[in-house]
């Protein structure tokens, strides 16, 4: 998975590497602010009231 | 070709594994980070109004009498409303809360959720609130070390509410009378103002709930300024 993905980015390895690091940035920030406070939502691990 | 299988397949455990532990990073972290410095500005976007704003509302000045109750906001506010502030100087001097309007997620992510159709702050009856233990701000984080007599102080618009802390237990989230109006006496006619506050508990658990119950010592004009109940403890 991870070596076709570096197969297929283009340019050089340091062009390659900055592509990598944009893209793993992007789905960190994707979630924080949308997949887990969704998910979250639904665990309700530390829900703190009574009668919910 | 199983090789190759193999090795997507670990490929993405291991990807899998690293976004598991984002969450809890996420969770235990970055929601204090961003839920903290909200409710910080919360609380001070509410000292300023209160500070700007023209005299009480018509409510027929709360003569100077000692005696608590007379509740300054009679009417519950529209949820997701901060209403309040609370203090606890046993969790430092520095504490202060804003209470919102409602106990859903939302609301407790934006400070102490007040149970709508509870008492307000120094009413006969009981104020409860619930707060998060662990993550998005987690303003109780500390609640199992308050020890009786540790002073809850609530600031309205009008005025401080001391109260002092009686007793703590620990319940199913299933037991809703911890909110009665007296305290674990559903049903009874209540005479007194108490403060609940409610909690998850063990810690990082949703399966219990940690309770304290705090008796109104005392209430104040905010034009008398602070309580002396607001002095940090040893």
């Amino acid at each position: 998975m991870y070596a076709w993905w570096w197969r297929v980015l283009p340019g050089p390895w340091w062009v390659r590497l900055l592509l990598s690091l944009l893209a793993a940035a992007g789905v960190v920030l994707l979630c924080f602010t949308v997949v887990f406070p969704a998910v979250a939502e639904h665990l309700a691990v530390n829900d703190a009231t009574v009668g919910g | 070709m199983i090789r190759r299988a193999v090795g997507v397949t670990g490929e993405l455990l291991v990807t899998a594994g690293v976004l598991v532990l984002l969450f809890v990073v996420w969770q235990l972290h970055w929601t204090d980070l961003t839920s903290g410095r909200a409710q910080a500005a919360a609380v001070d976007a509410l000292q300023e109004r209160w500070a700007t704003a023209p005299a009480p509302t018509a409510s027929a000045a709360p003569t100077a009498s000692a005696a608590p109750a007379v509740p300054d906001v009679d009417q519950s506010p529209p949820t997701g409303d901060a209403f309040a502030i609370t203090y606890v100087p046993r969790f430092g001097s520095d504490y202060a809360v804003p209470v919102v309007e409602g106990i859903g997620a939302e609301e407790l992510q934006d400070g102490i959720g007040h149970y709508p159709g509870t008492a307000m702050p120094g009413e006969v009856g009981n104020f409860a609130i619930a707060g998060h233990r662990v993550t998005y701000g987690k303003p109780f984080h500390r609640v199992a070390e308050l020890q009786e007599g540790d002073a809850v102080v609530v600031a309205t618009a009008e005025r401080w509410y001391t109260y002092r802390v009686r007793r703590h237990r620990i319940v199913t989230p299933s037991q809703v009378e911890i909110t009665a109006p007296v305290p674990d006496r559903p049903g009874e006619q209540p005479t007194e103002a108490w403060l609940t506050m409610t909690a998850c508990h063990p810690m990082y658990s949703a399966r219990q709930r940690y309770i304290v119950y705090a008796q109104l010592e005392s209430s104040q004009d905010r034009a008398d300024g602070p309580p002396a109940s607001l002095a940090a403890v040893g």
